[in-house]
């Protein structure tokens, strides 16, 4: 890699997996945009990057923040609106987002607007017959991978132990539920949903494929086309799909169970 | 209002989710879905020796609202704070994915949403935000035909990913108790600082996040009073409305050039924050 080697995982990932093409100009640093190719065919790439210079305190260490948020979902509706008489492309958010924005500010300018956007934009993307791809290959917490990848139609991750997914980082939701954060890693061992770890994520059904790599931290070579060949599979694996059925299997039992239950009595 | 009309008026926000979906529905027309005698439990709540509630906390009818077919799901703020689990939150969405099949089959069943949640269960963590996350799809899919009504009453108010299925809805309603905003005061302090966020400061947090702050800046479409009648009024008439795309949700243009307008490192007060909703993004240069 060259001097300009990205500060974060999800920014390593993006830039080897365009082969380190520019992004997109006229967008934020904290949101890099890149037009790459995914199975021979144009693709577009969407990464969240810290950005210590940025003009929200909040939103300096890859956060997912107002800006960001709205930029996602200006990402997203862009490539819509340039494909929508061709071929669609399909949509890589390359997924590595520690949390949503803390702040009073976030607060107080509707960061949930601004989260619920990016979604929207996802979602419609994923409707409008854009293979969406999710790719974690480092954190992704609560709302920031609810704004950034989970309105995805497959979600794929690295099998890694910095690889994490979860509702809330252990020390908020400690205080919380009232109990100590060793309490929390201690639930986090034998209730599965409560865990961190992506090998628990993938036990719950959500994920289409865990990837072994050699290096997580360092995207090279192998990784990279090991990657490159699960983003093209899923690619293909979404064919006409165009919801999140995928997602819900024997790993979510009662999930599976309500749904079953509520068909049933749906129709009086 | 006289001392007689105040004294007949029924509180929305002092009643449970099945008596506020009872109030909004046509005499005689509501059937609930995975009722309470159906035993649907959090599987996840026992294994941690915490109560679990027989409906796990979410109440799902279908009936009619003035005539129109509606299917109302209503998160029971008085169950663990109106949190998300496994089982509640596939009720909700389960319930989203059948009216949007109905939907798509040209039999339009509009979803009424009683938001009182504080978001994630994070005693089922990662379930609960799956389902939240296929929540949020349902919702998406559905604008396109039907209205999705939201309504934020409090006492709980609204928050996680729950408040982005809020900014999610064609119509959202909400009273002055409500509060509405992405993550819970605790939280915030938790992880910025109590210089950042004061959890007890609760004049701040309602002048920030309070219905009638989101209100005043769009965040909320419908101000309402704490008045059980009003609030079906409100709630019949955005049911009647046609499907829309908010500006809420759709206007990316106007939110970047907000924001490119604010200090991000300015303290955060009320009437700063109306005035940046409310300075025009187009005709003003020297905004």
């Amino acid at each position: 890699m060259t001097a300009t080697t990205p500060s974060s995982r999800g920014g390593r990932w993006l830039a080897a997996l365009t082969d380190e093409a520019p992004a997109l100009p006229g967008y934020p640093d904290s949101v890099r945009v890149v037009d790459g190719e995914l199975d021979g065919a144009p693709a577009r790439y969407i990464a969240v990057v810290p950005d210590p210079a940025s003009d929200f305190p909040r939103a300096r260490g890859g956060e997912v923040g107002l800006v960001e948020g709205w930029t996602l979902a200006r990402a997203v509706r862009e490539t819509m609106t340039a494909d929508v008489d061709g071929p669609r492309r399909p949509i890589v958010a390359v997924i590595d987002v520690p949390s949503q924005a803390y702040g009073r500010t976030e607060e107080a300018f509707g960061i949930h607007q601004a989260l619920a956007a990016a979604a929207d934009a996802y979602a419609a993307a994923r409707r409008a017959e854009h293979p969406v791809i999710g790719l974690i290959v480092g954190k992704a917490m609560s709302g920031a991978f609810l704004a950034h990848g989970y309105q995805a139609n497959r979600l794929i991750a690295l099998d890694d132990a910095a690889v994490e997914v979860h509702a809330m980082g252990k020390q908020a939701a400690a205080r919380i539920t009232q109990r100590t954060v060793e309490g929390v890693e201690a639930l986090a061992r034998t209730i599965t949903p409560m865990a961190y770890d992506i090998r628990s994520f993938q036990r719950l059904g959500l994920l289409h494929r865990l990837l072994s790599v050699a290096d997580a931290d360092s995207p090279a070579g192998p990784d990279v086309a090991a990657v490159r060949d699960a983003l093209t599979e899923a690619c293909r694996d979404i064919g006409d799909s165009r919801d999140l059925g995928a997602r819900l299997g024997e790993g979510r039992a009662a999930s599976l169970a309500v749904r079953r239950r509520l068909r049933a009595q749906w129709q009086s | 209002m006289d001392t007689a009309t105040l004294i007949a008026r029924e509180s929305f926000v002092e009643r449970g989710a099945r008596e506020r979906v009872a109030g909004l529905l046509d005499a005689g027309t509501m059937r609930e879905l995975l009722d309470p005698f159906e035993r649907l439990r959090s599987p996840w709540l026992a294994e941690q020796d915490i109560v679990t509630q027989a409906d796990d906390g979410v109440v799902i009818a279908r009936g009619a609202i003035a005539g129109t077919a509606v299917v109302c799901c209503a998160v029971e703020p008085a169950f663990q704070g109106g949190a998300i689990g496994e089982v509640g939150g596939a009720k909700i969405a389960g319930a989203l994915e059948l009216a949007l099949e109905d939907a798509e089959a040209g039999r339009p069943v509009v979803p009424v949403l009683l938001l009182e949640t504080g978001g994630v269960r994070l005693q089922e963590a990662n379930c609960g935000l799956a389902a939240i996350a296929e929540i949020h799809a349902a919702i998406a899919a559905l604008r396109a035909h039907v209205p999705v009504v939201g309504v934020v009453a409090g006492p709980v108010g609204c928050f996680g990913g729950m408040s982005i299925a809020a900014g999610l809805c064609s119509q959202l309603i909400a009273t002055r108790e409500a509060r509405l905003g992405l993550n819970g005061p605790q939280v915030i302090e938790q992880e910025a600082g109590v210089d950042e966020f004061d959890s007890r400061d609760r004049p701040m947090i309602w002048s920030l996040t309070g219905g009638e702050q989101r209100r005043a800046t769009g965040l909320v479409d419908t101000l309402c009073a704490d008045d059980a009648q009003a609030i079906a009024a409100e709630v019949a008439a955005a049911v009647a409305a046609g499907p829309e795309d908010p500006a809420r949700v759709a206007d990316v243009d106007a939110a970047l050039a907000r924001l490119a307008r604010i200090d991000g490192d300015r303290r955060a007060e009320a009437d700063w924050v109306r005035d940046a909703f409310q300075t025009p993004t187009d005709d003003r240069s020297d905004a």
